[in-house]
């Protein structure tokens, strides 16, 4: 069960807003995310990592601790075990799409697995530059899974695929993530694209 | 015709590179992440030797290292260590004349890198010295390249702040800039152009080489 409690101060472009969630998580469960633009559906996945700090706030991740502003605890992002796709995919210009799955795990099966799931195979030692923009968002969702995370932050993460790779894609993915036992978070502004995977949602207003 | 000014503007060049490309990743990076008092502070102090007349800089230099007193004299008694006129000197004032050379572009190239780039790196499990190194430099490596050329030949063509607290003794602290002055104080022409010609070639190949370089990325130096 992953338990969220935060507060957090956000400027938007009408102004101030406060992000206020309160919320337990089914552990394995797909969760749609999903709120009006500037709502905080972004931050609070970034919360959540560990990448963003609220201004009051505990998160509980199976009974493990994360996040508790009351006691200034904050678990550091690489210890949480949480996997990110971020909205702009967030690659490094630097590595192929081989070396972007090197760089998160060793485990070359597991590397040849993913690059099956995502339809890259024939890419191996492409630059995110020379990927079309479905590729780069496909590639951004296989290093989020090459860690074998045990909670996965999507932020608009088919919003670049086409309507049949999307379906592929999100069929294939809801197999993984029960697999793997892991829980998921799906920030989207279409929440139909993902409602034949979402167990539950989460409405930020 | 002596060769040994060639030499040694040559040498401190590379040593002073050398030194600012270790001290000055780590340093732009801090400065790069972030804003306080402490940093503005440290940013204005190392920016201040585009600004300050080299022989200001130069003159407090040999003032604080003078061996007759103060930290000068301590360094002299305890560590038999003298940076007025010798070359250990030339290369301190260098590294502190030039630092804002290899700092600025480094910092500016890191502050344009998009943020999500380290946090994505992060969330793979990666500390911030394996992001720096395996995601955030590589991706400014043609900046790094600028700081290293405008460094190194920002200090080919020193002259105030050398002449300061070097001064100019043959083989020891007379550099190619203090040997041209020499020359023509001498009206000795035929030299002084040697030495410039050569300063003037160096100098050429080295900007050309950056530029061909960076050709891809479109970028001059001074980017």
């Amino acid at each position: 069960m992953i338990n969220i409690a935060i507060e957090k101060k956000m400027r938007t472009y009408q102004g101030h807003n406060i992000l206020k969630v309160n919320t337990s998580i089914a552990p394995k469960s797909i969760i749609k995310v999903y709120g009006a633009s500037g709502s905080g559906k972004t931050t609070l996945l970034k919360i959540i990592a560990g990448l963003t700090l609220p201004e009051k706030g505990k998160i509980i991740f199976n009974d493990t601790p994360w996040l508790n502003t009351d006691n200034n605890f904050n678990l550091a992002v690489q210890k949480r075990g949480v996997g990110m796709v971020f909205q702009n995919y967030a690659l490094f210009p630097n590595m192929t799409v081989l070396q972007h799955l090197e760089y998160a795990t060793k485990d070359q099966q597991w590397i040849d697995r993913l690059l099956h799931f995502g339809q890259l195979e024939t890419m191996l030692l492409h630059k995110p530059e020379h990927l079309s923009g479905g590729q780069q968002q496909r590639l951004a969702i296989l290093r989020a899974l090459a860690t074998k995370p045990q909670l996965l932050l999507m932020d608009e993460p088919f919003s670049a695929l086409d309507p049949e790779m999307r379906v592929g894609i999100i069929t294939e993915l809801k197999n993984l993530l029960n697999e793997l036992g892991i829980t998921c978070l799906i920030v989207s502004h279409n929440p139909l694209e993902i409602d034949s995977i979402a167990d539950d949602e989460l409405c930020i207003l | 015709m002596d060769w040994s000014p060639i030499w040694l503007t040559l040498r401190l060049a590379g040593i002073t590179t050398i030194l600012l490309l270790i001290i000055g990743l780590p340093l732009a990076y801090w400065l790069s992440n972030g804003r306080s008092f402490i940093k503005i502070i440290a940013e204005v102090i190392i920016t201040m030797p585009l600004v300050l007349p080299p022989s200001v800089l130069g003159f407090y230099l040999l003032i604080a290292f003078s061996p007759q007193q103060g930290f000068g004299k301590w360094l002299s008694e305890h560590f038999n260590i003298q940076f007025v006129f010798s070359f250990p000197g030339l290369v301190l004032a260098s590294v502190i004349y030039s630092m804002p050379f290899m700092i600025g572009p480094i910092k500016s190239a890191l502050q344009q890198l998009p943020l999500s780039l380290s946090q994505a790196s992060y969330t793979l499990g990666k500390t911030p010295m394996q992001t720096f190194i395996k995601v955030l430099l590589p991706n400014i490596r043609s900046s790094v390249l600028t700081a290293i050329v405008l460094t190194f030949a920002h200090t080919l063509g020193e002259f105030g702040v050398v002449l300061m607290i070097g001064g100019n003794i043959p083989g020891v602290t007379r550099v190619a800039s203090i040997a041209i002055y020499d020359a023509v104080e001498n009206m000795d022409y035929a030299s002084a152009n040697v030495y410039s010609l050569l300063l003037f070639v160096i100098t050429f190949a080295i900007v050309m080489a950056v530029f061909i370089f960076n050709k891809h990325a479109a970028k001059s130096p001074l980017e």
